[in-house]
């Protein structure tokens, strides 16, 4: 692969964003690509937006990309897939959580939570859309929401051939690696 | 061995291997985690410093004293450590000496952008910047030989995106650095007038021969490629040129910007046809190119105002416009930043906001949220410190121009160590007629829990000195002196107000543990725990929506059934909810 394939993750602070990122940089690294990663946090944990990057490829220079340049969107949360649509590629791919987390001015009533985000963005670019939240709280954890994505955003880039069960084995807390590699399944299976 | 770093890592790793022995800083982003990471290298001496200041000064001790050492800090906490930084130009140093400043282009978390290589042209010092993790190591290491070698400072320029972004790094050993026997010599050290009057000349002839470095040094590298476009360019924006341009364009890659190597730039301006200069923020390489006669194209071009990535480049330099997918804005809702669930925060200002007549002076911390809707609270906040000196200014305004007006600061505990202490010793002794709202949640909250000198702990977690605020306070002088628990609405008003009515400066201490922190032994002991929640009995909600005046993220208000909603997911229990409600429809569970 010559050419430097870009990951966008986006979403809510606490959502495990900056985790998924870290096991698919480690997943990269393991098979031999150069990687850089670029998160941005500042006042994400108080409920703001929170937004990784992943490049990969034989060299990479940039740790960032502009708009118009992301292979693929993981987002994590509805709203937060519209405020991050112009990053992606004109033939991008977009995976979708299908959760919502209202922001401050819908939780106090000021404004609703906007309708008709997901066939707007399914009307511009290949979207695969799923409740990964639900599925994590069936395995019984829906803090692996993020490994859930994590699993379609494997299927979706064509990175089968990596072991991420493996480097899952190595990331995460012993006492989770088991919800987190079926949570991983489930979600390569929902593609 | 290589390890997937970011660039705040790979800079404590580097100091490790450059042998450092002692580094101090005061948190801040995209800073923090310098030390953080330094302080699991345990052959390194690493504290919190209470602010910037002190932070450099000790670490010039230490290289006075003859070891290496290292101050990290924000590009504005740079600003409070200019006093000692413009003086130790001219003393030099024994040991290397580095002062890392974390610049932060786009505000990402912060008040301001500020470009700190000048800095580095102002105060007369060195001046390196690293593009990426790997470098930050390797520059690093390097900035130590060339402290010691022209006893100068030198200022280590990073920005978020080289802090924050990971990349692989190569590690090596720690080299074997022996401190410098320490020798007594007034004539440097001192720096009274008749010795800085001779110190100042040396130290243009030392800036001379670093130039001569500048010129020499494999920091600063040019990669020849197709010379119909040269780049001039510095840190991470050496990063984007080349994702934009490859190797159709040749590169004079800047990593040691002060002084310039002003004769290798003039040398690689004729090489090229087109030369631009690509830097973020301020033209500081632009500005003295232009001054030395050597045509380019730079800010006319690149933005001054903001980050820059690779996409604004290729717009701005080869007006590549890329096809967008547009998503209609008005489908958008913000997610701005909130005080979070049972921060102890919001009971203090959700009482404060009902009062009239205040001028709320605010300072930097989560509590600047406070100024956020629907709290809407505080009117100004400028700097780390600031609240107090600026009520005491303020105040007295309307007392010399007859206007009625109460006022009032707000300042979390870690900031006033860091420079609200002199700002209340300030209004203590000029006898401010002002209250002063100490917000102690116990941490430093802010940066993601720094410990501080009011915890009892150290940078390692170990049981240290405890500051007494209320002794403290005490002490300077303050005569009214209360602690309240910012949760109890009640307590909060009758301590607001009892403030108000005593003349002379007041102090009122709020004091209850940051939602998101680790209860310490101590703290368990003094606070017990929030184990219960809140619910709202729907038999008795008017749907009135007060308790979502108090913006707290777990509270929402259901349009179809016009009824408030507690997420018990969320929910901590920290009944300022249950207080604001007029119909007693909030109730606790779990008790």
């Amino acid at each position: 692969m010559a050419e430097v394939k870009n990951v966008l993750f986006a979403g809510v602070g606490g959502q495990g964003i900056i985790l998924a990122s870290k096991i698919l940089a480690a997943g990269l690294i393991k098979a031999g690509y150069d990687v850089k990663m670029s998160e941005v946090h500042g006042m994400a944990q108080r409920g703001g937006s929170v937004t990784t990057q992943v490049r990969f490829g034989e060299k990479v220079n940039s740790p960032i990309i502009g708009k118009g340049q992301a292979d693929i969107l993981v987002s994590f949360e509805i709203m937060e897939t519209g405020k991050w649509l112009d990053y992606l590629k004109a033939d991008g791919k977009v995976v979708v959580n299908e959760f919502r987390i209202p922001s401050a001015p819908i939780l106090v009533g000021k404004i609703d939570y906007p309708e008709g985000i997901l066939d707007e963005v399914k009307s511009k670019a290949t979207t695969y859309s799923f409740d990964a939240s639900k599925i994590a709280a069936e395995l019984g954890n829906i803090k692996t929401t993020n490994v859930v994505l994590f699993g379609a955003l494997v299927k979706a880039m064509g990175l089968n051939d990596i072991d991420w069960e493996e480097v899952i084995r190595e990331t995460v807390k012993e006492r989770f690696i088991d919800i987190n590699i079926k949570a991983l399944k489930l979600g390569m299976e929902q593609l | 061995m290589k390890k997937f770093l970011t660039g705040n890592e790979a800079v404590a790793q580097g100091a490790w291997e450059a042998g450092v022995t002692f580094a101090a800083a005061y948190p801040g982003t995209p800073s923090t985690e310098i030390l953080e990471s330094v302080a699991h290298f345990t052959d390194i001496k690493a504290e919190w410093a209470t602010n910037e200041k002190v932070a450099l000064e000790t670490a010039i001790g230490a290289s006075v004293a003859g070891a290496r050492s290292l101050a990290a800090m924000k590009h504005v906490g740079v600003n409070v450590a200019a006093d000692p930084l413009f003086t130790i130009a001219y003393t030099g140093v024994t040991g290397g000496l580095v002062l890392v400043s974390a610049d932060d282009p786009g505000c990402h978390s912060s008040q301001n952008e500020q470009d700190n290589r000048y800095y580095a042209k102002f105060s007369k010092i060195a001046c390196i910047e690293p593009a990426d993790s790997n470098e930050s190591r390797d520059f690093i290491k390097e900035a130590y030989k060339i402290s010691e070698e022209f006893d100068v400072a030198v200022l280590f320029r990073m920005t978020t995106r080289v802090c924050h972004s990971k990349g692989l790094v190569e590690l090596g050993d720690r080299e074997e650095f022996k401190m410098i026997p320490y020798v007594k010599k007034p004539e440097k050290f001192i720096a009274a007038p008749a010795n800085a009057k001779i110190m100042h000349p040396k130290l243009e002839e030392k800036l001379k021969r670093l130039e001569e470095f500048s010129n020499t040094t494999s920091l600063n590298r040019i990669e020849m490629h197709n010379k119909k476009i040269g780049i001039v360019t510095s840190g991470v924006a050496y990063s984007y040129a080349k994702e934009v341009f490859g190797e159709n364009a040749s590169y004079l890659k800047i990593g040691f910007s002060n002084p310039l190597p002003m004769q290798k730039i003039k040398d690689f301006a004729k090489e090229v046809d087109t030369l631009y200069v690509i830097e973020e923020l301020e033209p500081f390489i632009e500005e003295q190119m232009i001054q030395n006669g050597i045509e380019c194209i730079g800010k006319e071009k690149i933005p001054r105002v903001g980050e820059l990535n690779p996409d604004i480049i290729a717009k701005a330099l080869l007006g590549e416009e890329r096809e967008l997918l547009v998503f209609p804005e008005e489908k958008i809702v913000a997610r701005p930043p909130t005080l979070c669930s049972g921060c102890p925060h919001r009971g203090f200002f959700y009482s404060l906001s009902k009062k009239k007549d205040i001028m709320i002076t605010g300072d930097i911390g989560c509590y600047t949220l406070g100024a956020s809707e629907p709290l809407n609270a505080t009117d100004t906040v400028i700097c780390m410190g600031a609240s107090i000196s600026m009520a005491h200014g303020a105040k007295q305004a309307f007392v010399k121009n007859g206007v009625e007006k109460r006022v009032l600061s707000v300042i979390g505990d870690s900031t006033f160590f860091h420079t609200g202490v002199n700002s209340l010793i300030g209004a203590a002794y000029n006898n401010s007629n002002i209250v002063s709202v100490i917000l102690d949640n116990r941490i430093t909250g802010m940066t993601g829990h720094q410990q501080n000198p009011g915890t009892g702990f150290s940078l390692q977690g170990d049981t240290t000195n405890q500051i007494d605020i209320p002794a403290l306070v005490k002490s300077i002088g303050i005569k009214h002196v209360v602690t309240i628990n910012p949760l109890k609405l009640d307590e909060v008003d009758k301590a607001v107000e009892e403030a108000f009515a005593f003349e002379g400066p007041a102090v009122i201490i709020t004091r209850w543990p940051c939602a998101l922190k680790k209860y310490s032994n101590q703290d368990i002991k003094e606070f017990g725990s929030l184990i219960n929640k809140c619910i709202v009995n729907e038999d008795k909600c008017k749907g009135c929506r007060i308790c979502t005046k108090t913006g707290c993220p777990s509270i929402s208000f259901d349009k179809e059934t016009k009824l408030a909603h507690i997420d018990a997911n969320t929910c901590v229990g920290c009944e300022v909810c249950l207080q604001a409600c007029p119909f007693d429809a909030i109730e606790k569970v779990g008790e």
